[in-house]
C-alpha cells in the first residue's frame, strides 16, 4: 500500500522540517511572508501562524507517535485555506492564488500522511507452534518424571479405592484378608 | 520506588512509592530483576476479589537479588539471586511441616478477617488483599520478604530469568494440579484454560506419563502452544467440548480433568455460562463455574477433577448430584509452592524443561498497567507477560 507506514512516517519527519523552516520565516520577517502570500500585512498573526507551525514541527520531529501531530498540521492547513481564501475574495490577487494553491496541495500531503498514519499497523499472527519447552518431542517425555519422582501419599487415590486390577488395589485386599 | 499499585476496578498505575525496609529479624528485601503478572490478578483487574484497598501494591510471581538481611535470617545472604514463592510461609507450623505451605497458619496477618470469610484463614500472600494479610507484592523494584528463611529459593546464575521466574507460581501450580489428578499410565487428562497454568498442567501431566492430554481453550495461539507441548485441542468456539471428549475417549470421559480457569471462566453459547453471567452483573453469584460443571458432566466416574483455578466466593447451580453419583474426587488448593521448588528446578537444570517457552511479552514497569489490558483482553497473542523494574 502506498505510502507504507515507514514511508508516512519519514514524510512526517520532513513535513516536521518544513513546518519548523516556514515557522522561523513567518516568525522573522512577518511582513516579507505576507507579502508572498498576497495577504494584508497582519504582522502579530502571522507571527502566531509561525509559533504554531514551529511548535507542531518540532513536536513531529520529536513524537513517538507523530499521527496526532499531522492532524494538527491539518487542522492548520485549512485554518490557513480559509484566510487566505478570504483574502482572495476581498482583494483576489494572482499572488494570493499561488498561495492558496499551495496550501492546498500541502493539505491534500498532510491529509494522506495523517490518515495512513491513523490506521492500525497490522499484526502478525504469533507462532507458538514450537515452543514445547521440552529438549525432545514430547513422545520421547512422556513419563520421564515417573522414574524419579513417586506423587505423594496424600495425592494419591488409596490404594483400596485404586482400580480394581491395579497392582495396589490387589495388595490392599490380600493386607485386608490377611 | 516505583511499584504498580491498585487503585480500583480496571485502574493499575505505575506510581513513586517509599522503599520498603527490614521490619522483623527474618526478613529480607529483594530487589526485583523480573516480575509476572499472573492470570490471578486479572481477578483483582477486574475488582472480584474483595479486600483490596486503593494504593496496594499488587503482584506475586517475581525474582531478583538479596540487597538486605534482617538479623535473624541465616538462609540468606545479600548478593544470592533467589526466587521468591508467591505463598508466604514460616516454615515451622503444624501446616508447614505437614507440606501444606498455602495453609501456613503463621503467615497471614490477618487472619482474624480471613477466618470470617473462609472459615480458617489460608497463608499470607504478596499483593493480593488484605484478606491474605495485605502484604505489598512484587511488582515493584523492591520487596520485603518475610519469612525469607523459609520461602525463596536460591537459583543458579547458569539460568536466566525467564528459565526460573515461574518456579514461584505458574510452574509448580501447575505440577500440583497435575499431581493431585494422580495419573496413571492409561490416563486421558483434560485440562480447561490454555493460559500459563493450563500450559505447565499440559507439561506436567506428560511428564507424569498420562497417555493422552485434551486442552480445552479458544485463543489460537494458546491453543497452538498446548499442541506445542504435547495436547489435543479442542477450541470450544468452534465445535462441542461434551462432543469432541467422547470422541475423543471413545465415550468413557476423561479419568482427570484439570481447572486452570477458575472464577471468570469465558461466557460461552451455553445457558449456564450466560446465566452466571447476568447472575454475576446483579451480585447474585460471585463467580462463574461453568467449567466445574462441565468437569463434573464429562469426567469419567471415579474420575479425579483437580482445581488449581482461583475461586474467591460462591457459586451457583453445582452438580452436587453428578458429582456424588459418580464417585469423584475433588482436590484443590493454592500451591504449596515450597514442597515442589526443589525437585523442579533440578529439572530445568537437568534440561527435562525450559519454562521460557511461556513468554510472550517482556516490558518495563511503566508499561505495566496497558499490559494488564492487553492480558486480559488476550490481544497480541499475550500469554505471559514479564516486567523488568530495574531495567535489563
Amino acid at each position: 500500500m502506498f505510502p507504507s507506514r515507514p514511508q508516512a512516517r519519514a514524510g512526517a519527519r520532513a513535513l516536521g522540517w518544513l513546518s519548523i523552516a516556514i515557522g522561523a520565516a513567518q516568525l522573522l520577517a512577518p511582513q516579507r511572508v505576507a507579502r508572498a502570500a498576497g495577504v494584508p500585512d497582519r504582522t502579530l498573526a502571522v507571527r502566531g501562524s509561525g509559533v504554531r507551525e514551529i511548535a507542531t514541527g518540532v513536536a513531529l520531529l520529536n513524537s513517538e507517535r507523530p499521527t496526532t501531530w499531522m492532524w494538527a498540521r491539518v487542522a492548520g492547513d485549512v485554518l490557513d485555506a480559509t484566510l487566505l481564501a478570504r483574502a482572495l475574495r476581498s482583494e483576489g490577487s494572482a499572488t494570493t492564488k499561488a498561495a492558496l494553491l499551495a496550501v492546498g496541495a500541502l493539505a491534500l500531503a498532510d491529509l494522506m500522511l495523517a490518515r495512513r498514519l491513523s490506521q492500525p499497523a497490522p499484526i502478525a499472527p504469533m507462532d507458538y507452534k514450537r515452543r514445547s519447552g521440552f529438549p525432545m518431542a514430547t513422545q520421547q517425555m512422556r513419563g520421564i518424571a515417573r522414574s524419579d519422582f513417586a506423587v505423594p501419599a496424600d495425592m494419591r487415590v488409596p490404594a483400596a479405592l485404586r482400580p480394581w486390577s491395579s497392582d495396589a488395589a490387589r495388595a490392599a485386599r490380600s493386607d485386608a484378608a490377611a | 520506588m516505583r511499584a504498580l499499585r491498585w487503585h480500583g476496578k480496571h485502574d493499575i498505575r505505575c506510581e513513586r512509592v517509599p522503599d520498603p525496609a527490614i521490619e522483623d529479624g527474618r526478613d529480607a528485601i529483594v530487589k526485583v530483576s523480573s516480575c509476572a503478572i499472573c492470570g490471578s490478578d486479572l481477578h483483582l483487574f477486574a475488582g472480584f476479589m474483595p479486600g483490596m484497598k486503593p494504593g496496594d501494591i499488587i503482584g506475586h510471581e517475581f525474582m531478583g537479588e538479596v540487597v538486605d538481611v534482617g538479623t535473624d535470617n541465616k538462609a540468606l545472604r545479600v548478593g544470592d539471586r533467589v526466587v521468591v514463592p508467591f505463598t508466604i510461609t514460616c516454615g515451622e507450623c503444624d501446616q508447614c511441616r505437614r507440606g501444606f505451605f498455602s495453609a501456613c497458619e503463621r503467615s497471614n496477618r490477618n487472619s482474624a478477617l480471613a477466618d470470617q470469610v473462609f472459615g480458617h484463614a489460608g497463608a499470607g500472600l504478596y499483593g493480593y488483599t488484605h484478606l491474605a494479610g495485605g502484604y505489598a507484592g512484587g511488582q515493584a523494584e523492591y520487596v520485603r520478604v518475610p519469612f525469607a528463611d523459609s520461602g525463596p529459593i536460591k537459583v543458579p546464575d547458569s539460568l536466566t530469568d525467564e528459565q526460573v521466574l515461574f518456579l514461584g507460581d505458574v510452574f509448580p501450580t501447575g505440577w500440583q494440579a497435575a499431581l493431585q489428578c494422580d495419573i496413571e499410565p492409561n490416563d486421558t487428562v483434560a485440562v480447561w484454560g490454555a493460559g500459563a497454568v493450563g500450559q505447565f498442567a499440559i507439561r506436567s501431566a506428560v511428564l507424569l506419563g498420562a497417555r493422552k492430554v485434551i486442552a480445552i481453550d479458544r485463543v489460537p495461539e494458546r491453543l497452538d502452544m498446548a499442541e506445542a507441548g504435547g495436547a489435543v485441542a479442542i477450541n470450544f468456539d468452534e465445535e462441542s467440548v461434551l462432543d469432541r471428549l467422547a470422541e475423543l475417549t471413545r465415550g468413557r470421559g476423561p479419568e482427570k480433568c484439570i481447572d486452570a480457569v477458575g472464577m471468570e471462566a469465558h461466557v460461552t453459547r451455553s445457558i449456564d455460562s450466560m446465566l452466571d453471567r447476568a447472575k454475576q452483573a446483579l451480585q447474585l453469584e460471585t463467580d462463574r463455574p461453568h467449567v466445574l460443571r462441565e468437569m463434573i458432566y464429562v469426567c469419567r466416574p471415579g474420575g479425579v477433577l483437580s482445581v488449581p483455578g482461583v475461586y474467591a466466593g460462591m457459586v451457583d447451580k453445582l452438580p452436587m448430584g453428578a458429582l456424588m453419583n459418580k464417585g469423584l474426587t475433588l482436590r484443590t488448593g493454592q500451591t504449596h509452592v515450597s514442597r515442589w521448588t526443589h525437585d523442579l528446578l533440578g529439572r530445568i537444570e537437568q534440561g527435562q524443561i525450559d519454562p521460557s517457552f511461556v513468554v510472550t511479552h517482556t516490558v518495563s514497569l511503566e508499561d505495566g498497567p496497558q499490559m494488564y489490558r492487553t492480558f486480559r483482553d488476550k490481544q497480541d497473542g499475550c500469554i505471559k507477560v514479564v516486567m523488568k523494574p530495574n531495567g535489563h
